[in-house]
């Protein structure tokens, strides 16, 4: 599904991904971890299309397509979707007509006919209570005063609606409490399937309790520098990263 | 134009003359004699330059370097405003063509105790002392393209709501400058008095007809009674060749509540003089205003909120998008009184500036002699927040549609305070239009 080979990306001249390998199958949930300035956010930005970074190298193909050819909003319309670290507040924009809008566009990328008023909404009302999202945040302005949690769910329930082939969550914990962190983590799980894959973003294990991934990989100084299964997590909230550190300074 | 030009302030003093000259024991009226001393005032003032600190930004040479057929008459008939329409509202519709009221065009559905509307000069037909009592009873000396309407006024609305009236249809007032033909120029002068206790929504709507050049200079005065509650809508919808000094002169007494709405969507040249009195304890005032200049269109809103006396509030929000080549001027003055203790106002002013090549001015002036105030002002100048187009774009919404969503959101809490239904939603689906132009 996805395909990362040996990709570099730097920003304002500073390369901050060095080679970065990766391959997604589908259905199969990636936790891509590491220290704080690994370049974990920075790998989830290119692949979602932000165009503050240059890609120096490497190629990236999901579904057999040029991933680095296409805009984020065809990216999106492929089927990958970020879940933001910091989502963003846009007042005068009701989260509905944002979402209207975006599966609209989506549907039009794929040649579809857009829904009607009453389809759209008989389709968000279900999955906004698949995430447990409250009707009333439908009709506020998109994230404006929102409470983190409420931004974190909305970034979920966006996810469930445009449901996408491959989900990027972008520290997705960050700032969460426990009880916000279930209810997003079982979003997410309602969302598995056997086509549909992840890749998870986090600094910490905790997240992982919740969503158990297939595969862990370490992201040190823009590179992969451990992968393993799902136990990984684990040594790692024990040990810290700094054994692997060690490992990496020993080899380099 | 023709080959012995004359300028045009030498051109009006002469056309003044021969006006007066033709006029018989009218010559003597208290009205008329408002006019003669408005036009020594021109005489004096001359047209403004970028000298005038008021005029600093917004350079009047090219409007006065043309020519113009003042009041001229016009064919115009019912089906040539197809394309001008605005979605059908029972309301009070009254036409003007090139400064000509048009009652062949209007048409009133409220009843006469609720309300009188009636041209300039019928009204002054048939009650002189009436309508001198408020004519050019609020104005600024001080301005030029004011003076220079009170002495030409020849036609525009006298609106009378007696007290405790409530007008539930709005009155409408449409200005067609129909310059298919040649360069023209109107200026249409509005009385509105709103009785004690009385409640009126009124909107001037400005259009053009044709390529040539065409110059409005609109003055509308109004007088709000106490508890009296007044909203007045400008909407301009003028042509690239249009050029617009539009003055409006407000007098609030005690309790009572008056909104403004200014908006600007086409116009070579627009200068808006929003001048508010709050004449009054506990009385509020409102304005709103939105403009979006393109290609070299200049744009400047000027607006006063003189706190008179105690316990009163202004509240002030303008906002912008300039594209291409495009100017924007800013002014708000907040005056505070000595008397007026206890005075609440507020003004802002946001813009989005799309291209390197336009530009924004903004100049909040506050002077404030009284103590016990609170005031705020704030200016913002700034481009499209790119987190929040990245953030729609990774939603699979295209770019195009991602600004123009940003940009219908920037101005959507100024459209939703227009409370004439048909005004607002022309003004959304024009807006929506002009936003999603690439």
């Amino acid at each position: 599904m996805l395909s990362i080979n040996e990709l570099r990306a730097s920003i304002e001249g500073k390369e901050i991904l060095k080679g970065i390998n990766l391959e997604v199958k589908p259905g199969e949930v990636h936790a891509i971890m590491g220290p704080n300035g690994s370049g974990k956010s920075t790998l989830a930005s290119v692949l979602s299309g932000r165009e503050d970074y240059e890609v120096t190298g490497g190629s990236v193909t999901f579904d057999g397509k040029d991933l680095l050819e296409l805009a984020a909003e065809e990216r999106a319309a492929e089927g990958i979707f970020l879940a933001f670290q910091y989502p963003v507040e846009i007042p005068g924009v009701t989260t509905i007509n944002f979402l209207k809008t975006a599966v609209n566009e989506i549907r039009k990328y794929k040649g579809e006919n857009p829904l009607d008023a009453a389809q759209f909404l008989k389709m968000v009302r279900e999955k906004a209570k698949l995430v447990s999202m409250n009707d009333s945040l439908l009709k506020r302005a998109l994230n404006e005063g929102f409470s983190g949690g409420e931004k974190k769910r909305n970034e979920i329930f966006q996810m469930a609606v445009l449901e996408p082939k491959l989900a990027i969550l972008d520290e997705t914990d960050s700032g969460l409490d426990i009880d916000a962190l279930r209810i997003v983590a079982e979003g997410v799980n309602s969302l598995r399937s056997p086509d549909r894959s992840a890749i998870v973003v986090t600094h910490y294990q905790r997240l992982l309790d919740y969503i158990v991934p297939d595969f862990v990989h370490v992201l040190y100084k823009g590179r992969i520098v451990k992968s393993g299964p799902k136990e990984l997590a684990l040594e790692l909230e024990e040990k810290g990263y700094d054994w692997i550190k060690a490992e990496v300074e020993e080899v380099g | 134009m023709s080959t012995e030009t004359i300028d045009l302030k030498t051109k009006l003093l002469a056309d003044f003359q021969v006006r007066e000259s033709l006029m018989n024991g009218e010559a003597s009226s208290a009205f008329h004699q408002k006019k003669r001393a408005a036009i020594h005032r021109f005489e004096e003032l001359g047209f403004p330059t970028v000298r005038n600190e008021e005029w600093k930004y917004s350079n009047v040479k090219e409007l006065i370097s043309e020519s113009y057929h003042f009041n001229a008459d016009s064919s115009l008939q019912l089906a040539d405003l197809q394309d001008l329409r605005i979605p059908e509202q029972v309301a009070n519709i009254l036409y003007f063509v090139n400064g000509q009221y048009k009652p062949e065009l209007s048409s009133i559905v409220s009843s006469t105790e609720k309300i009188i509307i009636d041209s300039l000069q019928n009204a002054y037909k048939q009650n002189p002392e009436l309508v001198n009592r408020y004519f050019n009873e609020l104005t600024d000396e001080s301005e030029a393209f004011t003076a220079l309407n009170t002495a030409f006024t020849l036609d525009g609305l006298f609106i009378h709501v007696p007290d405790n009236q409530v007008v539930e249809q709005p009155v409408i007032l449409r200005f067609i400058s129909d310059a298919r033909e040649e360069n023209v120029a109107s200026q249409p002068r509005n009385i509105i008095v709103v009785g004690k206790n009385a409640q009126v929504k009124v909107a001037e709507a400005f259009r053009t007809l044709g390529e040539q050049r065409s110059f409005t200079n609109a003055v509308t005065e109004i007088f709000v009674e106490r508890d009296a509650h007044v909203e007045y809508y400008k909407v301009q919808n003028e042509s690239e060749n249009a050029y617009h000094i539009g003055t409006t002169q407000v007098n609030m007494k005690d309790k009572s509540h008056f909104y403004a709405g200014t908006v600007t969507l086409n116009g070579k040249f627009t200068r808006n003089n929003l001048n508010i009195a709050l004449d009054g304890e506990y009385c509020d005032a409102h304005m709103y205003g939105l403009y979006f200049p393109d290609g070299s269109q200049h744009v400047d809103n000027h607006t006063i909120a003189d706190h008179r006396k105690p316990n009163s509030e202004s509240n002030e929000l303008y906002k912008g998008i300039l594209r291409d080549k495009s100017k924007g001027v800013f002014n708000g003055k907040i005056f505070v009184r000595e008397d007026a203790q206890k005075t609440n106002a507020f003004q802002s002013c946001k813009n989005i500036v799309l291209s390197t090549e336009a530009s924004m001015n903004t100049k909040p002036q506050l002077e404030i002699f009284a103590d016990d105030v609170k005031c705020s002002h704030g200016t913002t100048t700034g481009q499209i927040d790119e987190e929040a187009l990245f953030y729609m774009r990774s939603r699979g919404i295209s770019k195009n549609e991602a600004m123009s969503l940003l940009m219908y959101a920037f101005c959507a809490d100024v459209i939703s305070q227009i409370k004439i239904d048909s005004i607002r939603e022309y003004l959304e689906n024009v807006i929506a239009e002009k936003l999603s132009k690439k």
